[in-house]
């Protein structure tokens, strides 16, 4: 049944959703945040574009490359990028269970052990590529 | 919802509309928690379930509807699962069933502890599908429209803009459920007044057996939420302050570790309540700030089996008593539940007054007689509501549409609530302080046992509670959603339905099933296997005559529980 | 534990107001009491134009939801004690995102009408006649959905989505969790009957996943995680929309159930 108006009807008080409805409450501010991580995680794609092509690009290019890097603005704006990619991964793992409900033997896996695999593998990774990268 | 979509079914172009003072997914089915019953299995019959029925309701069921009620409630069942219901499953997929109280063999259906809420969601989501449906969604009916000797609609508030209007139609079924709230302690919902049970009344329509009003043994104190049967069907105790099993003393059995069908803690449940009363009397009771209190023992079920069959019961006490079963005692005490009278119809929901229909518990067909039987009242709303759908969709597709006299009738209505409540000035009672001495008097007088001193000063109290109720003072004099008006109309149906039970208690010199008088203690078939038929006088008096009950197969006995039963092979 | 507690509740009336303002009141506070029972406390006594829903008392009817110091919940599931605990003020307010008809009631045609449109209702046709008995469903098929069917209709979850506040037009989460109960029934056959009102920007593709919803929802159903589910469901049957062609006919979700 649509909403129908009639000669008997009363005046609704509508209340209007603010701009800044997002600050109201730590709920939602997280929700933007995360959202706004993406961006970061898209500058670090195109940093990394920029570091392969600079690499393409010879030794030269590559000193030109590490130089801006190690200014202290874009140290920076990396940590800051770092710190929201970190939030952006952990919620995305955290969420993922949500969407994939695990059943083993009838009954339903708990929604940690469904995100376990994705932290073991970044852990694992993560510790790999600082080997091969540190050593 | 059953009685719409039966409608629909029979006569398609029909235009069929579903008025209601809630939406309506919270009309209070949504709240039954055991189950609906139904003959399943192969070790089980009709006529047990008949039996069953008829001696639980002490012999004052009409037994062909019984047979009718038994044969349906399994189809009707049936019918649910196929419009997806989602009832609990035994392994291999076919339909679980449980014990219940009062019932020999296992036949209760059930979803969860939840089969009220999910039989009420399947009804309402299919009768969307149903175009001839149209919803009147937070319509409040303040009157039956009468004219010809014949029902020729309602007058109804439409609560959010305060119209006040009248809706004709060619036949009207009432579903408006119980009458609990005339009790203080009572598991039913704010919206139980007996709405249905007045409008017919003071309609011309006869009320049937008033005075059987079902207690529920086990209610929290305070909010009155019910404790499920079912806590007593997979094993719970019941202990006195002493901690001891006070239900052997009653003859109702002895006490085994686990339960048995129809003994001790599966005893029906006016035997149960009756055993409070008397351990109360003796001061075998907990005393606490809301009342006297027994306890219920599921500590030994062990956490695992409590939250895989009764997580709803351990959610209600966690959040609304601050007590958690698997580790502590369940304070409850009995609470009015039911109301095994109501509309007289016939077995296929027709009153007397011509276009007027009613149906579950609203409606006195009689399945209940003078006790109802867990798990029965669920599948009651569907197979009267079925029945009375396709009798009110046959009967309105012989009739020639309302005349103009009905609308006028309307306008006198709007007329009247208006200058009684709306506009009028200088009262000086108010709602609340009503309700609650009508609530004391009843629970005093026409409790679990009543005698003949304490219903007179009952009825003289209802009726100044009348008086007064015509000075009541609304604060709220707005159109918009006016719940106090409402509150209003709901008490002034309170009072005339509260009248017609103690009118029927104050005749019914026997004690019978849920009917206990202490001056007259046994009962009487010889005067009293018999409906009480009471009608309201033009005066606003109640006349209060019989009419026999109907007896097909099963003669009168006695009804045995526990060890006699057992011995006797009942 | 505090004596009484202060109740700041909204109060609008289309008659006389053309916005919202709070009335304070004093109510006891006693161990069992909840906001609902301060409020019909306050109705009772001090004020009967005080106006709200409410029936059950038990948290099953979802009349009562309101927000209670800015978090939408049932009241009669919400304890003053816990507030008198912090000795903090209750503010009561209807819910939000809803227009507000008269003080803590709100209008919910609207609601329904999206109940509606998602086609809640089990979609089988040519069923067989009922004496050959019901369809069969083991515990685990009946798992699959239980958890979507134990919704209430109480929309504290459109309360507490910022997309329903923002765009009106969404379906919102109750209503596409009920959709997602039958898809996953394993006796329904209607997912393709659903999906066009599910997979559309005003549908599923409206979620942005804040999960406010499941966080509320007083009986866990979870409608984040069935939107989110059906949005792999909805991409999948997407793509197989490219190799089969139109007319091959869509699986119905959670396999056939018959009879046999």
């Amino acid at each position: 049944m649509a909403t129908r108006y009639t000669d008997f009807h009363p005046r609704w008080y509508r209340p209007t959703v603010s701009v800044y409805w997002w600050l109201g409450q730590r709920q939602y501010l997280k929700f933007i945040l995360r959202e706004l991580s993406s961006v970061f995680v898209a500058y670090f794609v195109v940093m990394t574009l920029f570091q392969l092509s600079a690499l393409k690009d010879g030794p030269d290019a590559y000193a030109d490359f590490q130089r801006t890097m190690q200014s202290p603005v874009v140290i920076a704006i990396n940590a800051i990028a770092f710190l929201f990619v970190l939030f952006h991964t952990i919620t995305w793992f955290n969420l993922a269970p949500s969407a994939m409900p695990v059943r083993l033997g009838g009954k339903r896996v708990p929604a940690f052990l469904v995100a376990a695999p994705s932290y073991v593998m970044w852990i694992v990774i993560s510790a790999i590529v600082s080997w091969l990268v540190l050593r | 919802m059953r009685a719409a979509i039966a409608a629909a079914e029979v006569n398609p172009k029909l235009s069929i509309a579903v008025v209601s003072k809630v939406y309506p997914m919270r009309s209070h089915t949504v709240s039954a928690e055991g189950g609906a019953a139904g003959v399943a299995k192969p070790d089980d019959s009709l006529d047990e379930h008949a039996h069953d029925t008829i001696s639980g309701g002490d012999w004052l069921c009409d037994q062909d509807a019984v047979e009718a009620f038994v044969k349906e409630a399994p189809l009707e069942l049936l019918q649910l699962e196929r419009w997806g219901c989602p009832w609990n499953r035994e392994p291999d997929g076919h339909i679980a069933v449980r014990a219940f109280g009062g019932m020999k063999k296992r036949r209760t259906w059930f979803a969860a502890d939840k089969t009220g809420f999910h039989m009420l969601h399947t009804l309402f989501q299919t009768s969307m599908k149903f175009d001839p449906i149209t919803r009147y969604d937070e319509w409040f009916v303040t009157k039956l429209l009468v004219d010809d000797g014949r029902v020729q609609g309602v007058v109804a508030i439409e609560l959010m803009s305060g119209r006040i209007q009248a809706i004709t139609a060619k036949a009207v079924i009432l579903c408006t459920g119980g009458c609990g709230r005339i009790f203080p302690f009572t598991t039913n919902a704010n919206i139980k007044n007996g709405d249905g049970m007045a409008l017919a009344y003071r309609g011309g329509a006869s009320l049937r057996d008033m005075e059987f009003v079902q207690y529920h043994p086990t209610g929290l104190p305070f909010t009155g939420i019910l404790i499920t049967e079912a806590a007593r069907a997979e094993g719970g105790y019941m202990l006195n302050k002493d901690g001891y099993r006070y239900l052997q003393d009653y003859n109702l059995g002895t006490p085994e570790p686990k339960p048995v069908l129809r003994t001790m803690e599966l005893g029906p449940r006016d035997r149960l309540s009756q055993a409070f009363v008397h351990e109360d009397r003796k001061g075998r009771t907990t005393s606490t700030e809301y009342g006297s209190v027994v306890h219920l023992d599921l500590r030994h079920l062990g956490e695992k089996l409590i939250n895989a069959k009764l997580p709803f019961v351990r959610e209600l006490c966690q959040k609304y008593q601050n007590v958690d079963p698997v580790k502590e005692l369940i304070p409850v005490r009995p609470v009015v539940h039911y109301m095994m009278g109501g509309v007289g119809t016939d077995i296929n929901g027709a009153t007397p007054l011509a276009g007027l229909f009613a149906a579950g518990e609203v409606a006195c067909v009689s399945i209940n007689g003078a006790n109802r039987l867990g798990s029965n009242s669920l599948p009651e709303c569907l197979v009267f509501g079925a029945r009375a759908g396709k009798a009110a969709a046959e009967y309105a597709s012989t009739q020639s549409a309302p005349n103009g006299k009905a609308l006028a009738q309307a306008d006198d209505e709007r007329r009247r609530l208006e200058s009684e409540f709306l506009n009028k000035t200088g009262g000086k009672e108010r709602i609340a302080t009503i309700r609650i001495e009508m609530q004391a008097t009843m629970e005093k007088s026409a409790g679990i046992y009543r005698e003949e001193a304490l219903l007179s000063e009952s009825a003289n109290k209802l009726r100044e509670l009348q008086e007064r109720y015509r000075d009541i003072n609304l604060d709220d004099r707005s159109r918009t959603f006016n719940t106090e008006l409402e509150s209003a109309l709901e008490l002034g149906f309170m009072l005339d339905v509260a009248e017609s039970m103690v009118q029927c208690a104050l005749h019914r010199t026997e004690s019978r099933g849920a009917h206990q008088r202490m001056d007259y203690p046994a009962r009487d078939d010889h005067k009293f296997l018999a409906h009480s038929v009471v009608h309201r006088n033009t005066d606003g008096t109640a006349r209060v005559d019989y009419q026999a009950v109907t007896i097909t197969r099963w003669p009168p006995a006695e009804r045995i529980y526990g060890q006699q039963a057992a011995q006797q092979g009942h | 534990m505090a004596e009484s507690i202060t109740l700041e509740v909204a109060r609008y009336s289309p008659e006389r107001d053309t916005k919202p303002h709070f009335d304070s009141f004093e109510v006891p506070v006693r161990r069992e009491w909840v906001v609902l029972d301060a409020l019909n406390h306050i109705k009772d006594r001090e004020d009967g134009t005080l106006t709200f829903r409410w029936s059950c008392r038990m948290g099953i009817c979802g009349s009562c939801g309101m927000m209670v110091n800015g978090e939408p919940k049932l009241t009669c599931a919400t304890f003053l004690s816990d507030y008198a605990k912090q000795g903090s003020k209750i503010r009561v307010e209807p819910l939000r995102y809803f227009p507000v008809v008269r003080d803590l009631v709100t209008e919910l045609t609207d609601f329904l009408a999206k109940l509606k449109r998602v086609k809640p209702w089990l979609i089988h046709p040519n069923q067989a006649p009922l004496s050959q008995g019901e369809f069969l469903q083991t515990p685990a098929q009946l798992d699959r959905y239980k958890q979507f069917s134990m919704c209430i209709n109480c929309t504290l979850c459109y309360a507490a989505c910022p997309v329903t506040g923002l765009d009106p037009v969404f379906v919102g989460p109750a209503a596409l969790a009920l959709a997602q109960r039958y898809n996953m029934d394993s006796r329904d056959q209607g997912s393709s009957d659903r999906i066009a009102i599910l997979a559309h920007p005003d549908g599923i593709w409206g979620c942005t996943f804040v999960g406010e919803c499941t966080r509320v929802c007083p009986k866990h159903v979870d409608p984040a995680g069935a939107i989110q589910q059906y949005k792999l469901t909805a991409v999948l049957e997407w793509l197989k929309s490219f190799v089969m062609p139109k007319g091959a006919g869509v699986e119905p979700a959670g396999g056939k159930a018959g009879n046999d």
